[in-house]
């Protein structure tokens, strides 16, 4: 948190010089009058920004607008030979993308995977926190040691345990649920379960991520909120719902928006279990943009949908912020 | 961060220094093997080099899953290899890229490459328009592997010879099987292979009109895929790929007994398939459509090929030469079990001994290249493995589902019919 702080203060301030440096001297006169000196000097900050800025440029800002360019156009393996295969098609890579079953497949499958995945990992790292920050617990290093192992583990040793464990013959899971009854399911072979099946994987993966943060979280909310509830007798629940709540909510924004962000770009996980199958039921956007282009070489059309994955979080992201101002 | 650029000037320098002491006598050509070759190939190169004190050679390993990507990357940015060893279905691709050198010259030249001593169908692999892109390295196809015991108890001495043999032998096997949970054949539906081979077998072309057009819902292609769509419905074969995570253990259990699929394999099933179970496995050439036709089968493996932009090509040629003589193809499958191209390797021992190799060895003789257009792997991964696990599962049914499949297909070749026009 307080790292997310000082870095948007900073954002800002670097910000407000900007704005100032391209008012005209008068507004900038009326607004504040810091001396009545003006001058093109350069803040040295910029000396020092520089460096950063024109990387970010480079690597980023450059790429970026290549791939928007690409995007209106057919760009693929032949274009790579010769300049003269390439066609502009203006937006109908876009409109392919609208009328392709494959994407509104890999749409529904991602969104599946949000909105699945995403309020379990929050409620699952919240309530890992709170484990964590109870005074009755001992050993909490080691504990949070163990929750944040899946997190810092190479995803395709995961993969590999993942797999056994869902081994619809010899896989653990279906051992321990045949002792509750259940008929053997084919976790990663079946259309049906194989989502759920990767939410729960990814869940178990990433919520040591989370769990750090809320933890930090819970550690700045003031002790005595609780001992003043305590007095008042207070149960658990009310503690929990206000106080916990509602001094977690910065935390909780934070913590959703980034989930989200990161979720929406599932590919990893179903890449190394599913390869986006069976039928197509586990192909996220992210990866049909990844074989769209590197390996059917479609760039064109892979930059596109680039593009409207990138509406989409923002939309998403735009929404969670108002839902969260509407709320307070 | 600092200190690696540090470190990869240093090393860049000496590169420099240690290039230019060579240049005067040494020419240095670089190549690319992927995977398991490339380990291998390091150990031929010894051999060459003595031959050829005037030539070092560089091997360079790029696995196999990253392998096009790094290719075209390095074509794109004018990085690209002398020599590298291609998938023979890539070829298309990098000729259409115009990155690879025609080697009609120098096969014409050359006293040790010719035609007629390769597998005409392997062969063929390379040719495009007419010319030769690609020298046959090592190859391989796909063919059948059965359990005799399980045949056997179904009431078969010998592997079945023609589709109809095949249905009646699976159907006989499951009925053995009963209740119990076993198969007769596993059709893998992420495995595109055995529904190309089948319709090919069939007379199909799969594509048509120059390959501008996929050729799916014709006749003979559909005749094909229903037959082996019918193994799933009927439940002769397992449906859904993680039923069988291993392959090997599955075939060991007798879970199916017989499974289309190449010379790769041999190896790992003799490694499960002991003890009792040592001699109760066999190769056999795949089924015809109707018998006395030879059961046709893909042409695969890789094949030899120099960059347009090499400036070592007589090297690399000669260097290829050395790759393919008989006793150093064979020291080659010593190492790592890849079959020769050259037809007279087939006669040392290590291979003509060898039960499992006998099958091999008469496909060899009916293998048929894939389509050869550059966006044959897109339409074979991408389309038709869509299309038979939604006909496999009875999502739809067989007609709809290659009439979708061509329509994809001639969506995915609308650029090439485009060039073509142009």
């Amino acid at each position: 948190m307080a790292f997310e702080e000082i870095t948007s203060k900073k954002y800002t301030a670097g910000l407000n010089n900007k704005l100032m440096e391209n008012r005209t001297p008068e507004a900038k006169n009326t607004r504040k009058a810091p001396g009545r000196t003006f001058s093109f000097k350069l803040p040295a900050a910029y000396f020092f920004l520089a460096p950063a800025l024109l990387t970010i440029f480079v690597f980023f800002f450059i790429p970026v607008a290549a791939a928007f360019i690409i995007s209106f156009t057919d760009f693929d393996i032949y274009a790579l030979s010769s300049f003269s295969n390439l066609r502009f098609i203006a937006l109908k890579n876009y409109v392919r993308i609208f009328g392709e079953p494959l994407f509104w497949k890999a749409l529904e499958n991602t969104f599946y995977f949000v909105i699945g995945a995403g309020p379990i990992s929050i409620a699952v790292s919240l309530g890992a926190a709170m484990l964590l920050n109870s005074k009755l617990v001992r050993l909490k290093g080691l504990f949070r040691l163990f929750y944040f192992i899946p997190v810092v583990t190479t995803l395709v040793a995961v993969a590999v345990v993942w797999r056994f464990i869902y081994h619809p013959r010899f896989g653990i899971l279906n051992y321990l649920l045949a002792f509750l009854g259940v008929n053997p399911i084919d976790w990663l072979g079946d259309p049906n379960w194989a989502m759920p099946a990767i939410i729960l994987m990814a869940v178990w993966k990433n919520f040591g991520y989370n769990m750090i943060i809320f933890i930090a979280g819970l550690q700045s909310i003031p002790e005595y909120l609780y001992e003043a509830a305590m007095l008042e007798g207070a149960g658990w629940w009310p503690k929990f719902k206000s106080i916990t709540l509602p001094m977690l909510a910065p935390t909780t924004v934070f913590v959703g928006i980034i989930t989200m962000i990161g979720y929406f770009q599932l590919f990893a996980e179903p890449y190394v279990m599913t390869q986006g199958g069976p039928l197509n039921r586990t192909l996220s956007i992210v990866q049909y943009m990844y074989e769209e282009g590197f390996r059917w070489w479609n760039m064109g059309y892979s930059a596109a949908l680039a593009f409207v994955l990138f509406l989409i979080i923002f939309a998403a992201t735009l929404i969670q912020l108002k839902l969260q101002k509407e709320t307070e | 961060m600092k200190n690696a650029v540090t470190i990869s000037l240093i090393l860049f320098a000496f590169s420099l220094l240690s290039c230019s002491r060579n240049d005067s006598k040494k020419v240095t050509i670089t190549f690319w093997a992927l995977g398991a070759e490339g380990e291998t190939v390091e150990k031929l190169v010894p051999g060459f080099e003595k031959e050829n004190p005037g030539i070092h050679v560089v091997v360079q390993m790029i696995p196999w899953t990253t392998a096009q990507e790094k290719l075209i990357t390095a074509y794109a940015s004018n990085n690209t290899p002398d020599a590298c060893q291609l998938g023979n279905t890539w070829v298309p691709q990098f000729q259409a890229l115009d990155a690879l050198e025609n080697l009609d010259s120098w096969v014409k030249a050359s006293q040790v490459i010719k035609q007629n001593e390769y597998f005409s169908g392997i062969w063929d692999t390379n040719v495009l328009d007419g010319s030769i892109y690609g020298i046959p390295w090592y190859i391989d196809t796909r063919l059948l592997f059965y359990r005799t015991d399980i045949l056997a108890q179904a009431g078969y001495s010998t592997p079945p010879r023609t589709w109809a043999e095949l249905y009646e032998v699976s159907k006989k096997i499951k009925q053995k099987a009963g209740n119990s949970e076993r198969y007769a054949i596993y059709l893998p539906t992420n495995e595109w292979a055995p529904f190309i081979t089948f319709g090919i077998q069939n007379g199909s072309s799969i594509l048509k009109d120059n390959g501008r057009y996929g050729d799916f819902s014709g006749a003979k292609f559909m005749k094909a895929f229903d037959y082996l769509v019918k193994f799933h419905k009927e439940g002769l074969a397992p449906t859904g790929i993680s039923q069988v995570t291993n392959v090997y253990q599955a075939f060991a259990e007798g879970y199916f007994a017989m499974y289309i699929s190449g010379p790769w394999n041999v190896k790992e099933f003799s490694r499960w398939m002991t003890g009792s179970l040592k001699d109760k496995w066999m190769t056999a050439t795949l089924p015809a459509p109707e018998a006395g036709k030879a059961g046709l089968s893909l042409a695969g493996g890789s094949s030899l090929v120099i960059f347009k932009r090499s400036s070592h090509k007589a090297e690399v040629w000669k260097f290829f030469e050395y790759l393919s003589r008989p006793r150093v193809q064979m020291q080659f499958y010593r190492e790592i079990n890849d079959l020769p191209a050259i037809k007279a390797a087939w006669q040392d021992t290590a291979l003509s001994r060898n039960k499992y190799m006998k099958a091999f060895f008469e496909q060899f003789h009916h293998v048929v290249a894939t389509p050869k257009v550059p966006e044959w792997e897109q339409i074979a991964f991408s389309k038709v493995q869509l299309y038979a696990e939604l006909a496999a599962r009875n999502v739809m049914p067989v007609k709809s589902a290659l009439s979708a499949l061509d329509k994809d297909v001639d969506n995915i070749l609308e650029k090439r019919r485009w060039l073509l026009r142009k």
